[in-house]
């Protein structure tokens, strides 16, 4: 049986499709109408609000609290000031990716991290010989997700005890929302303006229902995970054991990726006077890199076009994003002869209503990395396999302005 | 000072700028004279009442070509579509037909009054795609023109004839159908509740003075169906920031190409000399040079108005005098300090997200054009309603609403008295009918925009009012647009040409006549001047390109 999250008794209400998915063991909904499009659009035009509790969240407190986080992650944590969140990954000590998440520095010795997947004795244990706690806060915090253009005036007009509209792109802050303590942070998984709200469980439905109630002269819409999707790949944002495997569940070797690999590169920071974990291997790749890559795709949609015309379809790609993956080849102009190469896989696809374009995030031969590459994807139609164009791109698919302004 | 361009577009509305931004990717330098202060032409968004903002003609995207917003990349210069996806038509009683996108509640929803036409509707929607896939096909080509018959015409004519052999027989015979019944008898073929029948026929009279029993309706319901085909391309909703956010963008790509864009520049008219045009003299007198100019104006104004009768063969005059204008439609925008609140649908729900159409019955549609054969506006008209700050936040402020109310019928020619004296008379008709569903209606309106034909040709020139630059039926489409003989975006002047609605393959936000009219430009340009100067393509980014 699925459990509910602490919001359960309105997203059921409010899940008319009564689509859910297993999310942690808890019932996260697809969407809450029969499609997700409306919902999506939330995230682009209005705001959306996704209960995203499933999440596990760890507090890190102690005088080592610092030096702990700091030796977890790849991403320099010593020198972040409180009030900060730090989007990085963590590895093990081949330096292949375990998980990712979001590290907010609460305050000089308490730190919140949230990741996929547990994670407790995996933080505990590196803690050895430190003067730090780790606890698994997972069932102490509800949390939600307010994304979307509007979902700064929402917050401006029902938060107290902070100024929201100051609050700059990965920063938090402690206040309220009616009588709920909350802390809010100006993150999310869609690449657009958005804030993530983290509050003790016995206040979720107090601010679920203040969030919907000033909400809906802005456009708020419950929103589930398919419009989610679809949203994190025009954002770039990769999805644990979809876009990367993580090194504790790949079964073979050849299955984990590193930083570099998962285009996470910009996050190993090297520290040269203290190690964190993964540090050594790491700084080997960096001399000598890995043939893998991560790369954005877009697919040339008159080529989707023409194929689908041929059978006598208008263009039906994903109507949702697609997880399942897909090969990709050496593009025309880089095949020699005729022999068709495989260089890589799509891991995650979709078609973008914003963008209108057939855009995906792939794993790719480190050759064919580079933004304008000319490669091929595998599009099947009507059960057979036909090879489309496209090129690589750059990530994010969808960037705009009001994310960070 | 005078200046030379490539070319000059006369009219700033979404063809015009369609048209200069594909000839600025292709090198040339192109001017666009608008008159008013804003792009858009009957495409804009308007902040008449403030904080509120009117998309003040159009206001549903049905027909935007996949491929102009691809090659043009319009999402980049801002355009965003939103779904729109139910149909509410509320019911004289308090019933209702609520049709979504959950098929199975549309099932259920059509089969309270009967499930045989629950059951048709799916089959009825599916035949639908087939047509228009067929006829899909011409919006996308310059129509051959069958009198002349030089090989690209020919060419063409083979192409076409192609494409509708691939139809089944049974098919074919509908596609005939569509072409010449009225869009009840259609629907009629189909289904028994009225309420459905009414509501589907009627985008079959939009922007037509035909009833719906009047013949050659149905190919206009088949028009407005053609949008709803791509696939998940979709280019079929409410555009973000209304519809002048889609000339906004067109605007934004024809520039980053290099065009110049003039605003509060009317044309007085074309400078022709020899049977070739040489430019433009502005309304303040001023002249500007070009060897090409391209009117998007309606027939009327592009060949009875800007150039000189003697300039012009005898056929084509008399062909745009008998060309059908007749504007019947008028638009009520109001701001709401509220929600509306449907007797039938009371409170807020996913229906204000959707079009709300007035149309209870074919008898209902059919004495609302009665009114209207003889000079007076419906007393009961129907009305196409969209509520676009339940789907855009950003149209009002937050617990506001902007609606958005086309009605019909408004005859530009009234039997008495002028659209002056009755603007008012026909708010308050359009408000009494809306009182009549949303009983609230009368306490929440802020502010109210009434749009008579006649103020529909002030603001945008467009002849009469006619919202599409001339009717749609099957006389004036295709090779027939705007006449016999001068389908091909070209006139008997040299130099000039046509890339407004009033060209195939017609009206609505498309832009496919402003496209195809640069291609027949461009064509010309390569074989004249082009290989002179050497300097144009005919897919490039244009001068200023990325
Ligand atoms: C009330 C109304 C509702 C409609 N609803 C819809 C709808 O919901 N969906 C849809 O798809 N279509 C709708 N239409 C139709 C659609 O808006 C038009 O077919 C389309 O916008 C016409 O575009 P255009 O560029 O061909 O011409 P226009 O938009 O008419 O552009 C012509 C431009 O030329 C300018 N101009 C005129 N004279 C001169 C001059 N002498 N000098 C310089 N500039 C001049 C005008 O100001 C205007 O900007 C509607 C139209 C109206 C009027």
């Amino acid at each position: 049986m699925l459990l509910g999250t602490p919001f359960h008794p309105r997203t059921a209400a409010l899940c008319g499709s009564r689509r859910w998915r297993n999310w942690s063991g808890y019932a996260a909904a697809l969407s809450y109408e029969p499609g997700h499009e409306y919902e999506y659009y939330a995230v682009r035009s209005g705001a959306a609000l996704f209960d995203i509790s499933p999440l596990r969240k760890y507090e890190v407190t102690g005088p080592d609290a610092a030096a702990l986080v700091d030796r977890v992650v790849t991403r320099s944590t010593l020198d972040c000031p409180v009030g900060r969140v730090l989007y990085t990954p963590w590895c093990d000590e081949a330096g292949k990716l375990i998980d990712d998440g979001t590290v907010q520095r609460l305050s000089p010795d308490t730190f919140r991290i949230t990741a996929a997947d547990p994670c407790l004795r995996w933080f505990q244990d590196c803690a050895l010989g430190m003067d730090a706690t780790v606890r698994d806060i997972s069932l102490d915090l509800a949390a939600l997700a307010l994304q979307g253009p509007t979902s700064r005036d929402i917050l401006a007009r029902l938060v107290t005890g902070a100024d929201i509209a100051e609050l700059p792109y990965f920063a938090l802050t402690e206040c309220h929302i009616g009588a709920a303590p909350v802390t809010i942070t100006r993150t999310g998984y869609t690449g657009d303006l958005g804030y993530e709200i983290w509050l003790a469980p016995e206040h979720a439905l107090a601010a679920w229902d203040a969030l919907i109630e000033t909400g809906r002269g802005y456009g708020i819409a419950p929103t589930g995970l398919d419009a989610l999707d679809v949203a994190r790949i025009e954002a770039g944002l990769l999805l644990k054991e979809v876009d990367y495997v993580s090194s504790w569940t790949a079964l073979i070797e050849s299955r984990k990726s590193s930083p570099y690999e998962a285009g996470l590169g910009w996050t190993v920071q090297p520290r040269p006077s203290r190690d964190f974990v993964g540090q050594r291997a790491l700084k080997r790749e960096a001399a000598n890199p890995s043939q893998w890559a991560l790369a954005g795709v877009e697919a040339d949609w008159p080529g989707i076009e023409k194929r689908f015309a041929a059978v006598g379809l208008p263009p039906l790609v994903a109507g949702r994003a697609s997880r399942d993956a897909v090969p990709i080849y050496a593009g025309a102009a880089r095949k020699g002869g005729r022999a068709v190469r495989q260089i890589g896989y799509i891991t995650s696809a979709t078609f973008s209503p914003i963008l209108k374009k057939y855009i995906a995030l792939a794993t790719i031969r480190r050759d064919f990395a580079e933004p304008g590459s000319p490669i091929e994807v595998e599009l099947t139609v009507e059960f057979v396999r036909h090879r489309v164009p496209a090129r690589v791109v750059p990530t994010p698919f969808f960037d705009p302005a009001r994310k960070r302004g | 000072m005078t200046r030379k361009y490539d070319v000059i577009v006369i009219g700033g509305g979404h063809n015009g700028l369609v048209h200069a931004a594909y000839l600025a990717r292709a090198g040339l330098d192109v001017c666009v004279l608008e008159q008013r202060p804003l792009v858009g032409g009957a495409t804009v968004t308007e902040e008449i009442f403030p904080g509120f903002r009117y998309s003040v003609f159009s206001y549903v995207v049905s027909l935007m070509r996949p491929d102009i917003i691809r090659e043009l990349d319009l999402p980049r210069h801002g355009l965003a579509i939103l779904p729109l996806e139910s149909t509410l038509t509320p019911l004289p009683d308090g019933d209702r037909l609520y049709r979504d996108a959950d098929h199975h509640r549309t099932w259920r929803e059509i089969a309270r009054f009967s499930i045989r036409d629950a059951e048709a509707y799916n089959e009825y929607g599916r035949s639908l795609f087939y047509m228009a896939r067929a006829v899909k096909h011409l919006l996308g080509i310059a129509p051959p023109d069958p009198a002349r018959l030089g090989p690209r015409d020919i060419r063409g004519l083979l192409g076409l004839a192609r494409h509708f052999l691939d139809l089944e027989p049974d098919q074919l015979h509908m596609l005939v159908k569509l072409m010449t019944m009225s869009a009840a008898d259609f629907v009629d073929e189909w289904f028994e509740t009225d309420v459905l029948k009414a509501t589907l026929s009627a985008s079959g009279i939009i922007g037509t003075f035909l009833g719906p029993r009047s013949p050659g309706t149905a190919y206009v319901l088949l028009h407005h169906y053609m949008g709803e085909i791509d696939g998940h391309f979709r280019a079929w909703g409410f555009a973000k920031g209304g519809t002048g956010a889609v000339a906004n963008a067109i605007a934004s790509a024809a520039r980053e190409a290099g065009a110049e864009i003039r605003t509060d520049a009317p044309v007085a008219r074309a400078l022709v000399k020899n049977g070739r045009v040489n430019g433009v003299a502005l309304a303040n007198g001023d002249e500007l040079h070009a060897s090409v100019v391209s009117s998007s104006l309606d027939p009327h104004r592009t060949f009875l108005d800007l150039v000189d009768e003697d300039a012009l063969p005898d056929d084509l005059l008399s062909a745009v005098r008998a060309y059908r204008f007749r504007g019947s439609s008028g638009k009520v925008n109001l701001a709401l300090d509220a929600a509306p609140d449907f007797t039938c649908m009371p409170g807020h729900g996913p229906h204000l997200r959707g079009a709300v159409s007035i149309s209870p019955s074919i008898d209902y549609l059919e004495r609302a054009y009665d009114d209207a054969r003889y000079g007076d506006f419906s007393r009961e008209p129907y009305i196409d309603i969209v509520i676009p700050s339940a789907i855009d936040p950003a149209m009002a402020p937050p617990g506001k609403h902007v609606m958005s109310c086309f009605v019909q019928y408004a005859p530009y020619e009234l039997r008495e008295g002028t659209w002056d004296e009755k603007r008012e008379a026909f708010g308050d008709t359009v408000v009494d009918t809306l009182a009549r569903y949303i009983p609230n209606i009368r306490d929440i309106i802020l502010h109210r925009q009434v749009v008579t034909p006649l103020d529909i040709e002030r603001t945008t020139g467009l002849t009469q009012g006619n919202i599409f630059q001339g009717e749609l039926t099957p006389s004036q489409l295709f090779f027939l647009r705007p006449a016999a003989g001068y389908a091909g975006y070209r006139t008997p002047v040299r130099g000039y040409y046509q890339c407004g609605s009033g060209t195939h393959p017609g009206g609505g936000i498309m832009g496919a006549p402003g496209k195809l009219a640069a291609g027949r430009v461009l064509a010309d340009l390569q074989r004249g001047l082009g290989r002179r100067r050497g300097r144009i393509s005919t897919s490039g980014p244009g001068r200023r390109g990325r």
